[in-house]
């Protein structure tokens, strides 16, 4: 049943996943990319991290994808012309890519034999209860650090959108 | 025969939600139209039926024998979905909603909860995951109509959304802080023993700012007045729906009252102890009949969601709308810090005095 899941999941992410690339309209490539990250969120799900499940959903779907549609409907692009010429260097990244996912492959066959831990369903504690506790104690100065990424990110931002006033103070 | 029986109920507790919400969507056409008439001194519809309560059937009736136009030049595909995309979300988010108390009732050797569909452990983040798809429908609506009036109405709807969402989702923070689950139905557990113990009112921090943040982002959230900018029809027609007719409106329209059904029952589990009546216990559990006291419990639940959507029917006669940049100033310079101090305030609080 789980594989049956599996399976599913990682097929319409793959299709999807070259569509977002393969599609010459904007808007349809956004949308595959919804669809694409509605099936990530199931492959949480059946990996029961309900929580990473539903912030994949708020934060990707519900207000990144947002933003890449408004930006796409407001320049009215039908298709873009520009990157289509890209064909050398996204397959010579691509040859790449392939051949270290084949040889990790090959190597995890090799070395790591054993069944994968097999985590058993959370019993107890709920897993938002688990990712805070992780976050905030094993993690906690990575994600201080992501925070004060995000903040200079944000200053930054307001600093490009706000350069009237700079000059104007000069 | 096990899986198939648990899907049979599945499917019977998810058609009867449909339907009461569906059965309410009616009510609210003529409940809205007749109470905008009573504050501005008019008696409403008056012609269907008795005092005019078949008008939302007559209204559908037209809707659905309406021609279904699709304009020249529209992206066809899009246009068909954005309606569904709209609706779809607006009714998913019921699934976790707990109508009634957590009672488990045994149907063939199977633990059945009759009251809510399914009790996730991260009931509230669900809702507001489906609450920003249903952006989309909006977004593409407009886009597909190829309408300038439209595809306005649907960027606007888009800022709009994503403003308020994240006002909503912060102001939820603290009820989260103070029950310390994300289940609906856990939270609306935390909230039992009389109205002082819901968490507009709860010690340690009361939620009272919360609650109002909450109340507005939510009107504003599923576009109604006074912030309806993506369909003002003074400046849009009728912004991003200008092109729609037939059933496909009727999409938008139901996905806009089940919206503000949905975030009425957000607001009544959240804030107002959800279906726990404002006194502790139920009087039909004190006088003896406490296999019916679910009763009281429902129509409790009830009461508290026709007031909130009482509210979004008052503040439509009662305010103008709102200008887009006030909209955005309103939402981001003083709903933002009112929601984000009470976060602080309430971590505080529950530090010093955990309940």
């Amino acid at each position: 049943m789980d594989h049956i899941f599996f399976f599913y999941f990682a097929a319409v992410i793959a299709t999807t996943s070259l569509l977002v690339v393969a599609l010459r309209n904007p808007v349809y490539s956004a949308l595959a990319l919804l669809i694409m990250f509605f099936h990530v969120a199931g492959l949480y799900v059946t990996l029961h991290a309900e929580f990473l499940a539903a912030v994949q959903i708020v934060v990707y779907a519900g207000a990144i994808l947002v933003l890449y549609l408004f930006v796409v409907m407001l320049l009215s692009v039908t298709s873009e012309e520009r990157y289509h010429n890209q064909l050398p260097v996204a397959g010579l990244l691509g040859v790449v890519l392939c051949t270290e996912i084949i040889l990790l492959f090959f190597q995890s066959q090799a070395t790591a034999s054993a069944p994968a831990a097999s985590v058993d369903p959370v019993a107890g504690p709920g897993n938002t209860e688990l990712i805070g506790e992780a976050l905030y104690s094993t993690y906690l100065f990575p994600f201080e650090v992501a925070s004060l990424i995000l903040l200079v990110a944000m200053i930054g931002a307001i600093i490009l959108a706000k350069k009237d006033i700079h000059e104007r103070v000069q | 025969m096990e899986i198939g029986l648990r899907l049979a109920v599945s499917l019977a507790q998810i058609a009867a939600v449909m339907g009461v919400v569906m059965l309410t969507v009616m009510v609210l056409t003529l409940a809205e139209r007749k109470v905008l008439g009573w504050m501005q001194d008019r008696m409403g519809p008056m012609e269907v039926g008795p005092y005019g309560v078949l008008q939302p059937i007559a209204d559908g009736l037209k809707l659905f024998f309406k021609e279904d136009i699709i304009p020249a030049g529209a992206n066809k595909f899009l246009f068909t979905l954005a309606p569904i995309l709209a609706l779809v979300p607006a009714m998913i988010g019921f699934a976790v909603i707990p109508f009634g108390p957590s009672l488990t009732i045994e149907v063939f050797g199977m633990q059945i909860k009759p009251f809510v569909i399914s009790d996730i452990n991260i009931g509230i983040l669900y809702i507001l995951a489906f609450a920003s798809i249903g952006a989309y429908g909006i977004i593409l609506g407009g886009w597909s109509s190829n309408s300038k009036y439209s595809l306005l109405g649907g960027l606007r709807s888009a800022a709009q959304v994503i403003s308020y969402e994240l006002n909503v989702g912060l102001a939820i923070v603290g009820v989260i802080l103070l029950s310390g689950s994300l289940s609906l139905v856990k939270i609306t557990e935390a909230q039992a023993g009389g109205f002082w113990n819901w968490f507009i009112l709860a010690m340690p921090f009361p939620q009272i700012f919360a609650f109002v943040v909450y109340v507005i982002s939510a009107v504003a959230e599923t576009n109604r007045v006074p912030f309806d900018l993506p369909e003002a029809e003074s400046e849009l027609v009728a912004g991003f729906f200008t092109e729609y007719s037939g059933m496909r409106f009727a999409f938008f329209f139901i996905a806009e009252y089940a919206n503000m059904i949905l975030v009425s029952c957000v607001a009544a589990a959240l804030f107002l102890g959800g279906w726990n009546a404002p006194y502790p216990g139920t009087i039909l559990g004190y006088i003896g009949l406490d296999s019916v006291a679910w009763m009281e419990n429902v129509v409790w639940f009830a009461v508290k969601v026709y007031f909130f959507l009482f509210l979004f029917f008052w503040l439509r006669a009662t305010l103008p709308r709102l200008r887009y940049d006030q909209l955005m100033r309103f939402g981001w310079k003083v709903m933002l810090p009112i929601a984000l101090g009470n976060i602080v305030l309430t971590a505080i609080a529950a530090y010093f005095f955990p309940r």
